[in-house]
């Protein structure tokens, strides 16, 4: 919030590390990357939602691409690669990704197939802490 | 068809017809066994047999002579219980007889391993010392002197224990061979009776040093133990038990060493903690150290609820409990099939995994919603997110932590947990006044409230990193406490005592030195217009306000201790501040230090004395400090304290 903004101008620039929470990087061509960071306020908005089921969501969290197998329920009518935010089944967030495939081909493939790529995901707090911002 | 009953028949009642032992031995040795033998002859246990075979053994003789025997068995063939007072005799015989040897303690105790060896149905012992077989005698003879030569710590064979006093050894094996069969009692007077202080040639056979003398055999901890005990035994009845020309000092200094051989201490800091704690509590404070302890985490109040998180660890296979009543948000872990780091809900910021120490100074702070926080040393982030969740994410934290890389750690754990009210900054906490103080206090009038949390010597969390052991000396203790005070004196600085809802500084430490903690808190009321407070904690130790020679104000009665071995949580001391005026109390040889306070105070920034200031680790330059006279490696002693805070 902006009261924050303020309040952190006082720090001297060189020492101040992170303020509030931090959405993603600018990277060098001018394009912003999200973060994993910026999950939880995301995931409310999130339009198109995939559930994994229990037994691969570690492999999610490993940073693996979702497969047919894994995948518990698509939101109806995701268009191809279009982004989501993966939720295990109790509902709790785990991260982004794009879909691989569209609601309708996800029903004919078979289970090995990706489905989802993996973009980010909560392992990464743990994982690469350091790359985090 | 079945048996007629026969109501003339009556049945023993009672816990089983055969059950019932065979008046077998008992009756039918009678038979055998001249009248005059003590109530052998006599069926049934009326006349305990011990008692009489007592009287025999008094009497000088052995059953053995009387048994009118025509076969071999006499020599076995006995009940057991009748041999246990015959050594009980003689162990009385023994001291009365103030036939005291060197740790002859030691002995007595061989007897009671003794008597778990075999015992027949008959209650018969097979070991009895007059009783024995000769090949059986013939074995004992060996054990000791197996003892001698190897290193075999079992329970039973005490024998062996005192395998290192060659001295004594031929006379002691004598001894134990005759004592070797125990009675159930230990005799404890007997042993602090008979406890005495090693001379200085047994001293040398256990150093192991020595290797000229004796191929030194490694101490061995379990004599230490032993020997342990009988010196604390002495040392709380001093008067009555101690040894006629050793002083008390004595006493001490052995069981100093000995502490440090069997606990692998450093002898400066065994003499803090004995100054600290008192003995019995000393021996229990050293154990608990050995034992982690049990893995606790707090719940994410932002993001889930505490029962709903304990469902679902529970469902991964976490086995868990709620903390306890004086916290809502923690769990203690027992066990668990899943790494608790690495859940998904971990994972997703439901929950921390921190200390439940670390619960309490933040609980002692009461930040409310809509403040402006400073978390001095903040690193890895567990106390700042838990000021998050009270303040649900209102306010401003302001996180700071003179460490760098133990930033990023901080960075993540705000952002998996979904804190969204903190500034991290990486500022060298001493500075704070001076740096940021200006824009801060005139854009937020100063903070409401700190929390403090100064690296220390470790002292309390010994169990988790053992190394603190031997490598803390005086220096180091001095130069955590000569830390602590500058940092306490800027956190007083950076809070606004005008504030409406706050104005408290809460100042901890994860030690248990009096320099570090006390002390520290002694010289702020000193220097600063600040007076103690409650902390509002109910449990836990009163801190000290005296200490040897030193006296702390009275006010320290509510600063606030943890112990390992009482609290079952790290070492951790308390101590919350209330600031009462923003002036600075002048002080007749050293002059204001930071004039950050709009108020009273003047506002030129007097040089700072030499020892306050330095800007080594700070990254402003802001001003060339004349170079500090003997300044020890701070930098590099910070980043060694680091890792010893949770």
């Amino acid at each position: 919030s902006e009261k924050l903004l303020k309040a952190a101008a006082s720090v001297p620039r060189d020492s101040l590390v992170s303020l509030g929470s931090c959405f993603g990087k600018f990277t060098k061509t001018q394009k912003f990357r999200l973060s994993v960071t910026a999950l939880d306020f995301l995931a409310p908005y999130a339009k198109y939602k995939v559930w994994v089921k229990p037994g691969s969501e570690q492999s999610f969290l490993y940073g693996n691409h979702v497969l047919k197998s894994g995948l518990g329920r698509i939101t109806e009518n995701t268009a191809q690669y279009q982004g989501v935010v993966v939720y295990s089944m109790a509902d709790v967030p785990l991260g982004f990704g794009v879909a691989a495939k569209s609601t309708q081909e996800c029903r004919k493939v078979d289970p090995m197939a990706i489905v989802v790529f993996h973009q980010a995901d909560v392992g990464e707090y743990v994982r690469n802490e350091d790359m985090l911002t | 068809m079945g048996r007629k009953l026969d109501p003339t028949r009556k049945e023993k009642r009672g816990p089983g017809r055969k059950a019932r032992k065979q008046r077998g031995a008992e009756v039918e040795l009678a038979r055998f066994l001249p009248p005059g033998k003590s109530g052998l002859a006599r069926p049934g246990p009326q006349v305990s047999p011990q008692k009489e075979k007592r009287a025999v053994k008094a009497a000088g003789q052995t059953p053995r002579s009387r048994s009118g025997f025509s076969d071999g068995n006499s020599k076995w063939l006995a009940p057991a219980k009748a041999k246990k007072i015959p050594s009980k005799g003689n162990k009385l015989e023994l001291s009365s007889d103030g036939e005291v040897e060197e740790a002859s303690w030691e002995m007595e105790e061989e007897e009671d391993g003794s008597s778990e060896e075999m015992v027949d149905d008959y209650g018969a012992s097979s070991s009895e010392e007059e009783e024995l077989l000769p090949i059986e005698k013939a074995a004992l003879k060996k054990k000791p002197d197996r003892g001698g030569l190897s290193e075999d710590d079992s329970e039973e064979e005490e024998e062996e224990e005192v395998a290192e006093k060659a001295v004594e050894e031929a006379s002691r094996q004598k001894m134990g061979q005759k004592e070797e069969e125990s009675s159930d009692l230990q005799l404890n007077l007997d042993i602090d009776d008979q406890f005495k202080l090693p001379t200085t040639e047994q001293m040398e056979k256990e150093d192991i040093l020595f290797i000229f003398f004796l191929p030194a055999e490694p101490p061995d901890l379990h004599v230490i133990h032993q020997r342990m005990k009988g010196n604390m035994e002495v040392l709380q009845d001093f008067a009555v038990k101690r040894e006629e020309g050793r002083t008390r000092q004595e006493y001490l200094a052995l069981l100093r060493q000995d502490m440090a051989a069997y606990y692998s201490y450093s002898d400066f800091l065994l003499t803090k903690l004995m100054d600290i704690f008192p003995l019995p509590e000393l021996i229990n404070f050293l154990e608990a150290n050995e034992v982690p302890r049990p893995v606790t985490i707090r719940t994410n109040t932002l993001k889930t609820r505490r029962r709903d998180l304990a469902q679902a660890l529970i469902n991964r296979g976490v086995n868990l409990d709620p903390l306890g009543k004086w916290s809502k948000t923690g769990l203690v872990i027992y066990d668990s099939s899943v790494p608790i780091g690495a859940t998904p809900e971990y994972l997703a910021g439901h929950y921390m995994l921190q200390g439940a120490s670390s619960l309490l100074p933040v609980m002692a702070l009461a930040p409310q919603e809509n403040e402006h926080i400073l978390d001095m040393c903040c690193a890895p982030g567990g106390k700042t997110s838990y000021i998050a969740q009270l303040m649900k994410n209102t306010g401003m934290i302001l996180a700071n932590d003179s460490n760098a890389e133990r930033l990023r750690s901080v960075v993540g754990n705000l952002h998996r947990l979904g804190v969204t009210n903190a500034v991290v900054s990486n500022c060298d906490g001493r500075q704070f006044p001076k740096v940021c103080c200006y824009l801060l206090w005139s854009v937020l009038g100063g903070f409401d409230r700190v929390l403090l949390d100064a690296p220390c010597s470790g002292t309390g969390v010994i169990s988790k990193d053992p190394a603190v052991k031997t490598n803390k000396d005086e220096k180091d203790i001095l130069r955590c406490a000569h830390l602590q005070k500058e940092l306490i004196l800027s956190a007083i600085d950076s809070v606004n005592a005008a504030s409406e809802t706050g104005g408290y500084i809460v100042y901890c430490t994860c030690s248990i030195m009096v320099e570090e903690n006390e002390w520290v808190v002694d010289y702020a009321l000193k220097k600063r217009n600040v007076r103690l407070v409650a902390t509002g904690l109910d449990f836990g130790k009163e801190g000290f306000t005296r200490f040897k020679d030193r006296r702390f104000h009275p006010s320290l009665k509510s600063t606030r201790r943890f112990y390992p071995h009482t609290h079952n949580m790290d070492g951790f001391f308390i101590a919350k501040f209330k600031k009462f005026s923003n002036a600075i109390p002048q002080a007749q040889k050293e002059p204001a230090v930071e004039a950050a306070a709009p108020s009273a105070v003047p506002d030129t920034v007097t040089e700072p004395q030499p020892k306050k200031k330095k800007t080594e680790g700070s990254k402003v330059d802001k001003e060339q400090k004349p170079p500090q006279p003997a300044l020890k490696k701070r930098h590099s002693s910070q980043a060694q304290r680091r890792p010893l805070k949770a």
